[in-house]
């Protein structure tokens, strides 16, 4: 109880002293002429929010750059040698590798299977599409470690003898086959691939609701033409509406990418990176706790950083795009 | 005419099978968790949880596992995770809330250069920048004597830096839709930017706040990362306590299960009962 009160004071104090600082900032700009107040009216409002990141994002960042060419407690510079280390080490190739792998399938099923249902959904009735959409989305809401936990089941393996508790493995007994520890298979990288199920099941809720508004927004005497001409409900999604909805496509697939290429929690949470499984984050993750390696681990961050940029680069130029057409 | 119709009643009836059929895919894996937490320990370790929904009024339906991982441990997390999660969400809001209003009323020498600047930051890896704040936590621990790391407030700080990109960009784009001329005009009766932001334009933008209010409070809840690194075993949170748990479901599935539960239940109920708003704000922010 005494917990609760506390927290919730520091709640308010916190609040208010924020609410506080911009009133402050204000009342001290407005002291000035002004001529020059309308030249720095910004610095009030925009302060606290350069600040932050300024102090949270930034310079941080700039600092694990920096670190990423030192040693293991970072007090001396030793050039390139973490990241030779790093690009010499079978095991961190393999870790690429099932980077990879993740960017390469789970945006392409999650926008696949996304496009698929909204376009059923828009054509069962409002009842059903509302409730078929809300059970495919519910999963989004919760987190990644709780959907380890529902998949961890599913995939579960019990010794022989002893009752099954995983769904996968049941249906394996009932066929009359084997079972199998699933998630410790790196043959084909099979255990992956299964994590990425957990990921596309997350997703697919996001892809659904973006792709859906698009088509909704299709015009109607456009659907109306190709029916006159007669097209066939294939003909009609693949030269009427896919063509109308490419650009949300892409949105919500480049929006997974970047969410995938920082896959962290639903691996760390079901293999704790073993059996082959480790991603970057993970590894980031591993090198600096396990490890107590902070060089080894600036550098496993800044190659994950530097995959990233070039969807920076996408990011601000559809934006400044979004801009001129405004 | 008939035939038509026909056709059309049963191109229905095959979309609405493919979606029962993903629909089941998508939600026996949680049925089964649920099921799960619900039995007892005894009845866990001899049958699978389907046996229980074939066999309904022959199981004996308990709420053991829930009061145990309430008892220990889960219920101080859940007070752990409100206690993270609310300012999170306020603070990150209403700083941002302030720089998209100067990023959109007010002119400045590189603006464009320094809001494009922060759309590019949306996308970077959060990870690049923990180790650094968090040994700057601790620099200041000493220097400074104030205890940060291993506090709710080091959680708020570091939530409320890493929203700021996607929230500036949400609220900015909502607050681009508002007449300019609602602002000069205020200006002309004498309000100052401080007072115009605060009476006139923070209302107008409230379902914009809103939307990203909802985004921000469930990345937060279902942050587990931060919650680790930067306030663990002290206070820890739901999440902290589950994957916990999950390291130890040999000692029976049902636990786990019901600390999951427990762990989802408020974004559940935020979910179901604010959807509307929700998937306005993914709408938003999604980048065309």
């Amino acid at each position: 109880m005494g917990d609760i009160i506390f927290g919730f004071v520091a709640v308010v104090i916190g609040i208010g002293a924020s609410y506080g600082l911009y009133w402050l900032l204000n009342a001290l700009l407005s002291l000035l002429p002004q001529k020059i107040l309308k030249k720095v009216q910004w610095v009030a409002f925009l302060t606290p929010a350069l600040v932050l990141v300024a102090l949270v994002l930034l310079v941080p960042i700039a600092q694990t750059f920096i670190w990423s060419f030192m040693d293991k407690r970072v007090e001396s510079y030793i050039g390139f040698d973490n990241y030779v280390e790093l690009f010499t080490d079978p095991d961190f190739l393999s870790v690429l590798l099932n980077n990879l792998l993740w960017v390469l399938v789970v945006p392409a099923i999650t926008v696949a299977i996304g496009t698929a249902v909204a376009t059923l959904t828009n054509q069962v009735g409002p009842t059903r599409e509302k409730i078929f959409k809300t059970l495919i989305f519910m999963p989004m809401s919760i987190s990644f470690v709780a959907a380890a936990t529902i998949w961890s089941l599913t995939y579960a393996y019990v010794p022989p003898g002893r009752p099954e508790v995983g769904i996968l493995n049941s249906g394996l007994a009932a066929l009359g086959l084997e079972t199998q520890p699933w998630l410790t298979i790196s043959d084909g990288r099979l255990n992956t691939f299964l994590l990425m199920a957990v990921l596309v099941w997350l997703q697919v809720g996001y892809s659904m609701v973006i792709i859906s508004a698009a088509i909704k927004a299709v015009p109607e005497e456009t659907l109306e033409a190709a029916r006159i001409d007669a097209a066939n409900a294939w003909q009609v999604f693949r030269h009427i509406i896919l063509p109308q909805v490419w650009g949300s496509i892409m949105a919500v697939f480049v929006t997974v990418l970047i969410l995938v290429m920082k896959i962290f929690d639903v691996v760390l949470a079901m293999t704790g990176g073993n059996f082959d499984t480790s991603v970057l984050a993970l590894e980031w993750f591993r090198v600096f706790f396990e490890s107590r390696d902070i060089g080894a681990a600036s550098a496993v961050v800044i190659v994950l950083f530097v995959l990233i940029v070039p969807l920076m680069y996408v990011q601000i130029r559809t934006v400044k795009k979004q801009e001129e057409l405004r | 005419m008939r035939t038509v119709k026909r056709v059309a009643a049963k191109l229905n009836l095959g979309s609405t099978l493919t979606l029962v059929v993903i629909v089941a895919i998508w939600s026996i894996p949680t049925l089964g968790l649920l099921i799960t937490s619900l039995r007892r320990r005894s009845d866990a370790e001899v049958s699978p949880w389907w046996d229980a929904i074939l066999n309904p009024l022959g199981t004996v339906w308990s709420t053991d596992a829930y009061q145990n991982v309430l008892e220990s441990g889960m219920l101080d997390a859940l007070v752990n995770t409100f206690a993270v999660t609310i300012p999170a969400t306020i603070l990150p809001l209403m700083i941002a809330a302030n720089a998209a209003y100067a990023f959109t009323f007010l002119n400045f020498k590189g603006k464009e250069v320094v809001f494009a600047f922060m759309v590019g930051l949306m996308v970077v890896p959060l990870q690049a920048a923990l180790i650094p704040v968090l040994r700057g936590m601790v620099w200041v621990q000493g220097a400074l004597d104030i205890q940060l790391t291993g506090t709710y407030a080091s959680a708020w700080i570091v939530h409320s830096a890493f929203a700021m990109p996607l929230a500036i960009y949400i609220i900015r784009n909502y607050m681009l839709t508002i007449p300019t001329s609602l602002i000069e005009a205020a200006r002309i009766d004498g309000a100052s930017y401080y007072k115009i932001f605060w009476s006139l334009v923070l209302p107008l933008s409230m379902p914009a706040i809103a939307s990203f209010a909802i985004f921000q409070f469930l990345w937060v809840w279902n942050d587990y990362l931060i919650a680790f690194i930067f306030v663990g075993q002290k206070s820890p949170v739901l999440t902290y306590e589950l994957l916990k748990l999950l390291g130890q479901y040999g000692q029976g599935w049902q636990d786990v299960a019901a600390g999951a539960f427990v762990s989802l239940i408020v974004p559940l109920m935020v979910f179901i009962g604010l959807q509307r708003y929700f998937v306005r704000g993914l709408t938003a922010g999604s980048v065309k």
